[in-house]
């Protein structure tokens, strides 16, 4: 068992690392560093709490994504989320409203925290016309432009050069709009994350690149775990190649994940310049629904990561505020309940796209 | 109407393009300072700096990735690639983001780029540099794939590529570079899917593209001393394919040679040839010829090079066939 357990017990530090001589997070020096300590107080409760519920809807809606697989509506891949809560939710509550982002195909939850209704968003992994890319898409190409949400994709890596060529683009165009690129570990090893991050560090040298990469490091690269396929483990660390800051933050707390994406959402809104943070997390389910044996890691393994639940952790700090008690959880619950149940009705009730819609939107009208 | 170059007529259409629209910015290896491998993006850094001609890294995947994100925020990105040899290293990018993003999205994103530069061979640049690698590109949906054989053609169709909604694969030939050819003056468009009937005949059909399009028509005047009288198509682009133009006239002349640089087997000649079988085959009075490249990797030595591609004398004995003045082939060689 590595990552957030081992983060948990040795301090996971949060600075902005000079790439130059950047130490890895994980040797726990101590000096010059804070360990990231909990607020004690909560500083908008009212917009926490709304966090909170969103957390526990994201979390019920993958399990009903995996029962609904299981049930055969939903078919191809289906990667939830679950675990992975604090880092989506952390940095989508810090993005403006016209921001833009992408991500990979674990990509359910980025959707439902930027706002894409639960029904749309079900009802794209049941192929249905009313879902959010009008079933065409499935659960790894998840898209809401109107939202700012650029989309999922599902070959590793493949997004990023994307993510920075659009970077480039918003301040092409004028204005302080950011991207953010959300990728996971395994796609650290992959060319086009070098590629990409090579062009975002000489052009944001002209302040031309407004992009805050996010390392979600759930540390497997589907059964892979990162010290068996990166040589280098603190995977902050690998910016420094392109003159990227990089920091390292426990992202099973969402004031932590919250704090960091405030701190980097502004400073690449300032300067044009990309900046990265890896949030060290979990991924509780298997890669895919079809990971049933998980060989990789041991039951144990998973048990103890679900001690560092993001959602109990974020329960447990509302408690200790003092704006949480046992109704408002079980409140929060229901809600829950009732939104995915909702959600998998519509889909459920919707339509499947029409034989017409086969050869729609292969070209622009006027092609 | 000037005469230009081919190169002259690419570059020139750039300039207008993008003197007219603010949203195209230029991307590549060495198209700035170095002002072009081949000379296409001279003094365009001068003209409108770096935020518009921006000079890549050798990150072929990397740059092509960037510019779709660009295209789909919006901007019109020209890509230029060295040769498309190195665009193997953008596959992934092209067929997996460009082609496709459009569908899977449900229409919520368009990725309006273009992607340009030469492809194909002959110029003794041996295995890896000497590539037609068109149909990888005509496979995918979503891609449109054009293929320029004057300045004309290279002006008018790149026009329509750098103006439409979705991503062109904009095939030149580095051997076509310095030829010359009337341009028209203005704001000269060529609609894609249209092909071209550019040398009338009732003998027999000779369908090529790019750099072929010469050759068949040098063919065509050799024939032609022999009283027999070539149509000679030049199809312009392969995505979308002119099919009623080549129909049309292989349901007159009943004959039908088709031209390719390429390799031979599942080659445009496969596909254009079935295409004619399906839609003309009651009207077919010998099987449709292919001429192609040789079935090799493109040799060094000049002597082989030449063998292993097609010219004038292959179509000429292609065209006899089909009239059954010149015995059947055996298949196997460059001309089939």
């Amino acid at each position: 068992m590595r990552g957030a357990p081992r983060a948990r017990r040795q301090g996971v530090t949060a600075r902005m690392a000079d790439p130059s001589r950047h130490e890895p997070a994980s040797t726990g020096d101590g000096a010059g560093t804070a360990v990231a300590t909990p607020p004690r107080r909560v500083r908008d409760p009212d917009d926490a709490l709304v966090w909170y519920r969103r957390m526990v809807v994201a979390r019920r809606f993958e399990e009903e994504t995996e029962r609904a697989f299981r049930r055969g509506k939903i078919g191809g891949y289906l990667h939830v989320y679950s675990g992975q809560e604090a880092v989506a939710a952390g940095f989508l509550a810090e993005m403006r409203d016209d921001d833009i982002f992408f991500t990979a195909y674990r990509d359910h939850a980025h959707a439902l925290f930027r706002g894409s209704p639960p029904g749309a968003v079900m009802a794209e992994l049941f192929g249905k016309a009313t879902g959010v890319a009008r079933g065409k898409g499935g659960s790894m190409h998840l898209f809401d432009v109107a939202r700012g949400f650029y989309g999922g994709y599902g070959i590793v890596g493949g997004h990023i050069p994307l993510a920075v060529g659009a970077a480039y683009a918003l301040r092409y165009q004028g204005g302080n709009r950011v991207c953010l690129c959300f990728m996971g570990d395994g796609a650290i090893n992959s060319g086009g994350f070098h590629e990409a991050m090579n062009m975002a560090g000489l052009w944001g040298q002209t302040g031309g690149c407004p992009l805050l990469v996010i390392v979600e490091n759930n540390q497997f690269a589907m059964g892979t775990p990162v010290v068996r396929s990166s040589a280098v483990t603190d995977l902050a660390s690998r910016f420094a190649a392109y003159g990227i800051p990089a920091e390292r933050i426990d992202g099973m707390d969402f004031f932590t994940v919250r704090a960091a994406a405030r701190r980097a959402i502004a400073s690449v809104r300032a300067s044009g310049r990309p900046v990265a943070i890896e949030a060290l997390t979990y991924r509780f389910a298997g890669h895919g629904a079809a990971d049933l044996f998980q060989p990789y890691r041991s039951r144990e393994d998973v048990e103890r990561a679900r001690g560092r639940d993001p959602i109990l952790i974020l329960e447990r700090r509302l408690r200790e505020a003092g704006l949480l008690d046992d109704a408002a959880v079980a409140a929060a619950a229901a809600e829950a309940e009732a939104i995915v149940a909702d959600a998998v009705r519509f889909a459920e009730e919707s339509p499947a796209p029409p034989a017409e819609a086969l050869h729609i939107d292969v070209y622009g009208a006027d092609a | 109407m000037p005469e230009l170059s081919y190169r002259d007529a690419i570059r020139a259409t750039l300039i207008d393009e993008m003197d007219r629209d603010p949203a195209i910015v230029l991307l590549g290896e060495d198209i700035g300072v170095y002002q072009g491998t081949f000379r296409i993006t001279a003094d365009l850094l001068g003209r409108y700096g770096p935020t518009r001609v921006i000079d890549t890294p050798i990150s072929e995947l990397g740059f092509v990735g960037a510019a779709i994100g660009m295209a789909m925020l919006g901007l019109r990105p020209v890509v230029e690639m060295m040769t498309w040899n190195f665009s193997l290293l953008a596959f992934d990018q092209i067929v997996n983001n460009a082609a496709k993003l459009r569908y899977f999205s449900g229409g919520q994103v368009e990725v309006p780029l273009v992607i340009r530069g030469p492809n194909g061979a002959g110029v003794q640049l041996s295995a890896q540099h000497s590539q037609s690698l068109e149909v990888l590109y005509a496979h995918v949906p979503g891609l449109h794939v054009v293929t320029p054989a004057t300045p004309a053609e290279a002006s008018g169709l790149l026009r329509t590529a750098i103006r439409g909604r979705d991503p062109v694969i904009f095939l030149e030939h580095a051997a076509l570079y310095a030829s010359r050819g009337e341009v028209p003056d203005g704001d000269f468009v060529l609609p894609f899917g249209r092909a071209e009937v550019v040398r009338a005949g009732d003998a027999v059909t000779v369908v090529a593209y790019s750099r072929m399009v010469g050759v068949a028509l040098e063919a065509a005047e050799r024939l032609a001393a022999e009283g027999i009288e070539a149509e000679v198509i030049n199809l312009r682009t392969l995505r979308p394919l002119d099919v009623e133009t080549v129909l049309a006239s292989v349901r007159r002349t009943h004959r039908a040679v088709v031209v390719q640089e390429q390799w031979r087997l599942f080659g445009a000649a496969a596909e254009i040839a079935a295409t004619i079988a399906e839609g003309a085959f009651d009207l077919l009075d010998a099987p449709v010829e292919r001429v192609t490249g040789a079935d090799v990797p493109m040799p060094y030595a000049r002597n082989l090079e030449l063998l292993a591609l097609p010219d004038a004398d292959d179509v000429v004995r292609a065209a006899r066939r089909t009239l059954y003045r010149e015995p059947a082939s055996a298949g196997g060689h460059a001309d089939g």
